[in-house]
């Protein structure tokens, strides 16, 4: 057994670092103060391939394996939590379109995906639905050669710029997914403000009024939208916030231990006490086993392994509620100074919270972790 | 010799219904173990297995009910 990266993914890992502190550090602040990504450091990240990381080279896209694709979530998560998120949904949509989709939209959407030409979102969450998505009440009606679609999506990252949507609505009563552009008629976005972290994900709400789109826009099959297309989409979701919190929680462990370094109080820095040396302490240790279950998961996607479903999950699970932790005591080595937003650890504190609601809840982890190991041991 | 696709397709679901012994020709589906979940890590265990790659077209419960229809299916597209 050998857990080891190659010389190759450490040196897109150089890589990805040198452009996060050049091209990405310095603007996070910006993002999260106006709520919105820096169109400059989108054009960054789209110039570098970033948005082509999960598309196969022979789409246009760079086609990284699945722990490249990891470390690239992990550093760029250690800037800027919020643009981070764009390369969840914009990767959960290119996913759902390269596994599920036909040959023709993997042709027509693919390439533009890859070259940042069109962004792309995952909508299913609703005003009156979130954990309980097979509840979805968006619906879809077939009217000939079109789909005519009905409802509300709520919470839609990237919402207010992304161009091609993965709606999931209930079609003859099962959930089924659809692509839907933004320009289609009947079809419109709603700004929200106002987050407590990740602030600059640019979530809105979508609003379809018998919104009609050609009948070849399904993904999968009538009924697939979950159990097939939402979960591979979901799979990759919780893969790479998993290693976003990974990446947030490195930061905030960067902060602390140059600050308990540089800070002095009583005489002698912050880092000559025990206390705050066991913080650093437990924040090394937990943010090693975190990124260990992620390369694990990783390792276990790149074989192909069905394993690797649930071994996301643990990932996902351990690494959020890890940052929410870690960050918290990053605060609390910076005291005033973390509670201050010309430090950046109280940004990191807001972000990771968001961690443990999406992609499922720390409770929905935890209820299908148990139940995962009750049926099968 | 029981035929060798079929084995592996048994052991791979032993994994999941443990305390339950099933037939050939029982409904999966209706045991009431399966989840989406479940449904997802069943089309990654085939493409591993056998090296084939289920498409849109194949997300048929008829494909999938049972351990004879899996069987049938993966022999179909081994093909
Ligand atoms: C910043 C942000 C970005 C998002 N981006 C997207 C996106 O791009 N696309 C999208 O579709 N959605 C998105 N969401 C929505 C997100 O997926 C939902 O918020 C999430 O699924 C939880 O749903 P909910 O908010 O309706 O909470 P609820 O389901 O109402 O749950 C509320 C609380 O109750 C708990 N709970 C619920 N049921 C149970 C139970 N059975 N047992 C124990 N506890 C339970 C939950 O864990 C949670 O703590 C985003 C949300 C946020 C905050």
């Amino acid at each position: 057994m050998k857990t080891e990266l190659t010389d190759e993914q450490l040196a897109h890992k150089e890589a990805f670092r040198r452009f996060v502190d050049e091209e990405v550090v310095p603007y996070a602040r910006e993002h999260d103060l106006e709520e919105r990504l820096n169109p400059a450091v989108i054009d960054k990240v789209i110039e570098k391939g970033y948005l082509g990381s999960m598309i196969p080279t022979k789409f246009g896209g760079t086609g990284m394996d699945m722990v490249t694709l990891g470390i690239l979530n992990e550093e760029i998560g250690r800037g800027c939590a919020s643009l981070r998120c764009l390369l969840t949904v914009h990767g959960m949509l290119a996913l759902a379109i390269l596994r599920w989709g036909t040959q023709q939209q993997r042709t027509d959407y693919l390439p533009r995906l890859a070259k940042g030409e069109i962004l792309g979102a995952f909508a299913l969450s609703e005003p009156n639905v979130g954990s309980d998505a097979k509840s979805v009440e968006t619906t879809a009606v077939l009217d000939g050669d079109e789909y005519v679609l009905t409802g509300t999506k709520k919470w839609i990252t990237m919402g207010q710029i992304a161009d091609l949507f993965l709606i999931i609505a209930k079609c003859e009563g099962q959930p089924t997914a659809f692509l839907v552009e933004r320009e289609r008629p009947g079809f419109c976005t709603k700004a929200m403000k106002g987050l407590l972290g990740t602030r600059a994900t640019m979530i809105a709400e979508l609003h379809m009024d018998n919104c009609r789109i050609p009948k070849e826009n399904i993904i999968g099959r009538v009924g697939t939208g979950l159990t097939h297309v939402g979960l591979s989409c979901l799979d990759y979701g919780r893969y790479t916030v998993a290693w976003g919190c990974v990446g947030t929680a490195q930061a905030a462990f960067e902060a602390s231990v140059a600050y308990a370094r540089d800070r002095q109080q009583f005489g002698a820095p912050l880092s000559d006490n025990q206390l705050i040396r066991k913080m650093i302490s437990e924040m090394t240790v937990n943010i090693k086993a975190a990124r260990q279950l992620c390369y694990h998961a990783g390792y276990l996607k790149e074989v192909g392994d069905p394993d690797t479903i649930m071994e996301t999950w643990v990932a996902k699970y351990y690494a959020s509620t890890m940052v929410t932790k870690v960050t918290s005591d990053a605060v609390q080595i910076f005291g005033g100074n973390g509670c201050l937003d010309q430090y950046p650890v109280e940004r990191y504190f807001r972000d990771a919270k968001i961690n443990e609601i999406i992609e499922g809840s720390t409770q929905m982890h935890e209820i299908l972790i148990a139940s995962h190991i009750f049926k099968t041991m | 010799m029981e035929n060798a696709i079929k084995a592996k397709v048994k052991k791979f679901l032993s994994r999941f219904f443990k305390s339950q012994e099933i037939a050939d020709d029982q409904d999966i589906f209706s045991l009431g173990f399966v989840n989406s979940l479940f449904a997802m890590q069943l089309v990654l265990f085939l493409e591993k297995e056998f090296d084939i790659m289920v498409d849109t077209e194949d997300l048929d419960l008829e494909n999938f009910r049972t351990i004879d229809l899996i069987t049938s299916f993966v022999e179909k597209k081994q093909a």
